[in-house]
């Protein structure tokens, strides 16, 4: 996708003279260093060995802001037209950098303390104990196997996605009615599809689907009671919201199939099946892996409806990894080891998304 | 004889194929019509719910008029029925002042994350860069794997930080997150967009005498304009339902509707329809965008899936 080298070539035959030059360098240096010396004595006096300083660390940020901008202006100050070319991502890559790496290094360090914020005692670095304590948590590792499973629910979500897209495909009427009304359970916010399908519709008195599941036969409907049919009724609930996600994904793929192809193996006499299964999917292949891997690191994020619905029960049958952390936040202010779990996660996906991407670069790299 | 006797086809072949042709498009549209109900059904029940009384509910009427007759109730508790609209209500002030928060931090951060997300996707599709050891297709990766990060890492942190930055519980706080969020997605979408504009409009405008931002914005903006709009609706569904952050970092002032949506669901019990319309209220805009805007979401989902 991306090409090393200069798309766009561009000539300019401009002098930047050193005074220009120096000018640009000391803007940079001038705000930096006045950016460092406010934090530095910010700093000093949130220790109190200063006696004044400012209520909050804000103007330390309007330091880095104005520092920032001196950065990109300095870009084009002192590099010219080569600056100017670096101005279109250096605010993004300056933005994304202050706002990740440093909060990911402050995190790494919260994670080896003991800090409840319900305490009065504040932080105190505790080494390994918060990694001993998760080794010892079942509820932890309860709930990372939870993950698994809800990660493997995602093929099946995918074979429903590809069936609707294939259907949404075909020569229909009111394709758009229909592909309007498949879209809508993606734009409805997690919290209120756990109101509206988890607590009203599952009402086990009143509930429409209660009701159904009467009428159905079963007598007691309960829809949380046993972990097995908890978990299911959350993955489906998922799934409801996000099949349309892979089904987009999948249907342009489908649109942008070559035509001639499926019109040849007609031609030889391939019947439907055959043809979607010799032709169209093996054709579909990197797209699938796209939206599966794509929908995989959205489920990894799966925290809302948990967290409404069955806020983890019964018995943390449900809990996703980010559900259990939230709760240790909110209900327990346990920051230091939250934190430290999060961080354990957060290597843990790493790995698992390399993995991913490894095994699946194999079948993107196919040719089309 | 046998050949002009061919006008009408229900000879033995004729009507099997037809047959078959019925029972594939009653089974196709059979589907559809399922899934749609299984989709739309939820949404209906929602909005009908928040005209019901309690009997209504318990007794499990479904159709307006024909088995329950429709009240504002739900409405009501809401200060937003025709009779409660033109009086003080703290609720409808509540719920106004939550609905604005979403709207400023959804758009905002929207907005901001397609201005900064087009300017980097841009400068990686035109030109060669190099940060130390990071060439263009590292700092592609490095945007794009902001995607992997899970908010739950990066909510303590910041929960502290904007503590000691007077943050907590701003909108401003919630809009720099947020547009964090959504800001790979829309690099994602909108470097496709841009790949696909051919480099020789460019080209001909500096030879005109533009500089490459005149360029950018007089000849390349206009081009990418639907793309950045498919970008800006998806974020714009992303930060309007985010949960996980406005939960944790709002109190009172910056709460968000999903936060105040959840935060009923437990106070009150089943009060089923004052939840109904709550839940309605905070689900329509985005269900107006997906009826009318449908279009640039699917352009915006299926710009990454089909290179």
């Amino acid at each position: 996708m991306t090409t090393e080298g200069d798309l766009l070539h561009t000539v300019t035959s401009e002098r930047i003279s050193a005074l220009r030059r120096r000018a640009g360098r000391s803007l940079v240096w001038v705000t930096g260093l006045g950016f460092l010396a406010i934090a530095l004595w910010q700093g000093l006096y949130s220790f109190q060995k200063v006696g004044w300083g400012f209520d909050t660390w804000r103007p330390v940020l309007f330091a880095y802001l104005v520092w920032a901008t001196a950065l990109c202006a300095a870009q084009v100050i002192v590099r010219g037209e080569a600056g100017k070319r670096t101005l279109f991502i250096l605010p993004a890559v300056l933005f994304v950098v202050s706002l990740v790496v440093f909060p990911l290094l402050f995190g790494l360090y919260i994670s080896f303390t003991d800090w409840n914020l319900a305490s009065q005692d504040g932080m105190k670095p505790n080494g390994l104990d918060n990694l001993r304590q998760m080794w010892n948590d079942t509820f932890f590792w309860n709930a990372l196997k939870n993950m698994i499973y809800y990660v493997l629910a995602v093929l099946v979500e995918y074979a429903i996605a590809f069936g609707l897209a294939v259907l949404l495909n075909a020569q229909i009427r009111g394709r758009k009615f229909f592909r309007v009304a498949f879209l809508l359970p993606l734009m409805l916010s997690p919290v209120a599809v756990s109101w509206m399908i988890g607590k009203s519709m599952m009402e086990i008195r009143f509930g429409p689907l209660a009701r159904l599941a009467r009428e159905l036969g079963w007598d007691r409907p309960s829809f949380f009671g046993t972990p097995e049919m908890a978990r299911f009724t959350i993955m489906a609930m998922d799934a409801w919201t996000f099949i349309p996600f892979m089904m987009i994904m999948l249907l342009a793929g489908l649109q942008a199939l070559p035509k001639e192809v499926i019109e040849a193996s007609k031609v030889d006499g391939a019947t439907p099946w055959q043809s979607f299964r010799e032709v169209i999917f093996p054709l579909m292949l990197p797209v699938s892996v796209t939206a599966i891997v794509i929908r995989i690191i959205f489920k990894l994020k799966l925290a809302d409806i948990i967290i409404n619905v069955t806020s983890g029960g019964p018995g943390g049958a449900t809990d996703s990894v980010t559900s259990f952390i939230f709760r240790e936040y909110r209900d327990r202010s346990n920051v230091g080891y939250g934190t430290l779990l999060a961080m354990v996660y957060l290597v843990l996906i790493v790995i698992f998304i390399t993995l991913l991407l490894k095994f699946a670069s194999r079948f993107l790299e196919r040719p089309q | 004889m046998t050949d002009t006797a061919r006008i009408f086809r229900d000879s033995a072949a004729d009507r099997a194929h037809r047959a078959k042709w019925w029972t594939s498009r009653i089974a196709i549209y059979g589907v559809l019509i399922l899934w749609a109900f299984i989709c739309l059904f939820p949404i209906y029940w929602t909005v009908t719910t928040s005209f019901k009384l309690a009997p209504d509910v318990m007794k499990g009427n479904m159709v307006p008029w024909w088995d329950y007759t429709p009240r504002w109730k739900g409405w009501q508790s809401l200060g937003l029925s025709p009779d409660a609209i033109f009086q003080t209500s703290t609720v409808r002030e509540e719920f106004l002042k939550r609905f604005l928060n979403s709207l400023v931090t959804s758009v905002t951060s929207s907005g901001l994350a397609v201005a900064l997300g087009s300017l980097a996707a841009y400068g990686l599709s035109r030109f060669s860069y190099r940060f130390g050891f990071m060439k263009n297709s590292d700092i592609s990766f490095f945007f794009l794997s902001q995607m992997i990060l899970p908010p739950v890492v990066l909510a303590l942190p910041f929960l502290v930080l904007y503590k000691s930055l007077a943050l907590l519980d701003t909108r401003v706080g919630l809009i720099l997150l947020y547009t964090l969020m959504v800001l790979p997605i829309v690099i994602w979408i909108m470097r496709d967009q841009f790949a696909g504009i051919p480099v020789e409009l460019e080209e001909a405008a500096l030879v005109d005498g533009l500089g490459i931002w005149g360029a950018f914005f007089q000849i390349v903006l206009p081009i990418a304009l639907p793309g950045m709009v498919a970008a800006f609706i998806l974020s714009l569904v992303l930060t309007w339902n985010e949960y996980f952050f406005a939960a944790l970092l709002t109190s009172t002032d910056a709460k968000t509707l999903p936060v105040m949506v959840a935060s009923q669901t437990g106070s009150q019990g089943i009060n089923w329809w004052s939840m109904a319309a709550l839940s309605s209220a905070a689900i329509l805009p985005l269900v107006l965008v997906a009826v009318f805007l449908e279009k640039y979401i699917i352009k915006g989902m299926a710009a990454g899936a089909v290179k």
